[in-house]
């Protein structure tokens, strides 16, 4: 039996999703959405105490997208949990709509901070992480930052911040894919070795695969048991996962897919094409 | 001789107050706490105060991130590193997405003095201005100071409040009574209005006592909120008076000088003059005398408005 079915049906749920958004919106980032699909499903779908109904609850874990580029797979996981309805999805990026090119927490239900440029986000979060403890809450705050993210200095200011004011009510997840814009992290600017990074900066690290549901809730067991330092899990992904002519392509960081890449890609994932 | 007071000292003063009023205030500072007077809060309540270390885009970052929990973050720091080296956070952290966050941005201008012009913002109201969203106070003394501060917490929304390093004149009492987005005048005069702002304020009361022994009946309109500006007062003084003159301590791109003009030029077209720096950078020296080196005295005051009349 496979424990985590379930889960795996909704991460390809969200895999159709962002295909299908990115083929309507004729533009977005469908590499580092599809990187992030098992993450983003183990954190809503299972870990985060978060209600669809009472978006603002002030007792609910927070998720901060702080490479906000990977909006679409933010957007399908808020839809399918409930936020706000799917039909929204195929509106993304239009003019009037909901949902923008990058989460704006003041227009779309459930997006706990408006993102979109690179490092903000964590400082945000480090922000949450401080006034839950200030408050004695026992929420807890959750952000997904880039690989090539790490290249921006205020993910080195935050990142310190969070282990000096001993935040272990933070996790966050890199997205480490490997790729960014202009190529590889190693060829534009390299950020190896990251995870010694984060562990000289007095963070916990650890080192996992990113599209494994068993690693992924391990490391958020762990990272709940870590006491006096934020914790740091570096989710080793696939660019583009799951679609075979995506995976490993810089050239699909941010390209939309056409009606016949879409439908291709679609019919990878196993999902099914709704329209 | 009025009591000299310097507008970061009555910020500091103020949160200590404004902390034992209300638990969601917390503070924020990136190693300058000493200097901005966020150290007197620090000293009342040490768990509801954060120094980033010397990280201003971190500084802002974080202070977004305890606004969307409900706290009501002062972040401080001088305002050549808020307004200049964190602005792109505070557009996209703060501003657009309207987190309840507080900018007291301290050393503004010439009168930083000593440490010169790396240190000497003359822009930050300009940045500030152009954001939307953003509230920009300029308060002009240490009464005016601490009811800004008061405004801005009660205020849901970001709000930018420039602060100075050097003493001031007091020139308000306790019963002045501060609104955002009201300019207040200070002294009748038929001839020609000066507005002003911050720490010229002073200056320009000072001009007009000079003006009126010379027969020119000066109005002076204190104006510390620069955003939203308060167009009705402008107007009117542009209709009651043959010109105005505006006075800041900042460069006359951008600021107050530019915000009135805006308003004339769409609304009531009047003979004007700004007065700030000259689209220069600042130097070090003493304070008083860069002012009167760049211009920003009480003489030039009067001598622009003369010749403004004399149109």
């Amino acid at each position: 039996m496979d424990k985590y079915s379930d889960l795996r049906k909704i991460a390809s749920k969200l895999r159709t999703d962002i295909i299908e958004m990115l083929r309507e919106a004729k533009s977005g980032h469908p590499g580092g959405s599809l990187s992030a699909c098992e993450v983003l499903t183990a954190l809503y779908f299972k870990e985060m105490r978060v209600d669809p109904n009472n978006p603002e609850w002030p007792d609910r874990d927070r998720f901060v997208l702080s490479k906000g580029h990977g909006a679409p797979v933010l957007y399908a996981a808020l839809a399918e949990k409930g936020f706000f309805p799917k039909e929204e999805l195929m509106k993304l990026r239009k003019t009037g709509a909901m949902l923008q090119g990058h989460p704006d927490m003041k227009g779309t239900p459930g997006v706990d901070m408006t993102t979109g440029s690179l490092g903000q986000g964590l400082a945000a979060a480090n922000g949450m992480a401080l006034a839950g403890k200030l408050d004695k809450k026992d929420y807890r705050v959750y952000a997904l930052i880039g690989d090539g993210e790490a290249q921006e200095g205020i993910i080195w200011e935050a990142a310190m911040l969070a282990a000096h004011y001993k935040l272990d009510n933070l996790t966050v997840f890199m997205d480490h894919n490997r790729l960014q814009i202009d190529g590889l992290n190693k060829e534009v600017m390299n950020i190896e070795p990251i995870d010694e990074k984060f562990r000289a900066f007095g963070w916990h690290v650890i080192n996992i695969d990113g599209h494994s549901f068993e690693d992924i809730f391990n490391a958020l067991e762990e990272a709940k048991n870590t006491k006096g330092k934020p914790t740091m899990i570096i989710a080793n992904t696939v660019k583009g996962k799951g679609v075979s002519f995506m995976e490993n392509q810089a050239g699909w960081h941010g390209k939309a897919p056409s009606e016949e890449e879409a439908k291709k890609a679609i019919g990878e994932i196993g999902g099914v094409i709704n329209g | 001789m009025a009591n000299m007071i310097a507008t970061r000292d009555a910020y500091g003063e103020a949160l200590k107050e404004l902390g034992g009023i209300c638990e969601d205030i917390v503070v924020l500072d990136a190693d300058l706490s000493g200097s901005t007077k966020t150290s007197v809060f620090k000293k009342e309540y040490p768990h509801r105060f954060f120094n980033v270390g010397i990280a201003e885009q971190n500084l802002i970052g974080t202070a977004a991130g305890l606004a969307t929990a409900g706290k009501i973050p002062f972040a401080s720091t001088f305002a050549v590193f808020a307004a200049g080296r964190a602005f792109e956070i505070i557009r996209n952290s703060v501003a657009y997405p309207k987190l309840n966050v507080k900018i007291a941005a301290t050393h503004a201008g010439l009168t930083v003095g000593e440490d010169g012009a790396t240190h000497q913002a003359l822009e930050d109201i300009s940045l500030m201005r152009s954001l939307p969203n953003m509230v920009v106070l300029c308060p002009a003394d240490a009464v005016e100071t601490k009811k800004c501060i008061y405004k801005a917490a009660e205020y849901k929304g970001p709000v930018y409040i420039r602060l100075g390093r050097s003493k001031v004149p007091v020139i308000f009492d306790e019963s002045y009574e501060f609104e955002i987005g009201k300019g207040v005048q200070l002294k009748e005069g038929s001839d020609i209005t000066i507005i002003a702002a911050g720490v010229m304020v002073a200056k320009a009361l000072e001009a007009a006592e000079r003006l009126e022994k010379e027969g020119i009946s000066a109005r002076v309109i204190n104006m510390p909120t620069i955003k939203p500006i308060d167009k009705d007062i402008i107007i009117k003084a542009a209709k009651e008076t043959r010109g105005i003159v505006t006075a800041e301590e900042h460069s006359i791109i951008g600021g107050l000088g530019s915000a009135v003009a805006e308003v004339l030029s769409e609304n009531y077209p009047a003979h004007m003059v700004r007065i700030g720096t000259m689209d220069t950078f600042g130097e070090s020296g003493d304070a008083e005398e860069l002012m009167e080196k760049y211009g920003l005295s009480v003489g030039n005051i009067v001598d622009k408005s003369k010749k403004l009349l004399s149109k």
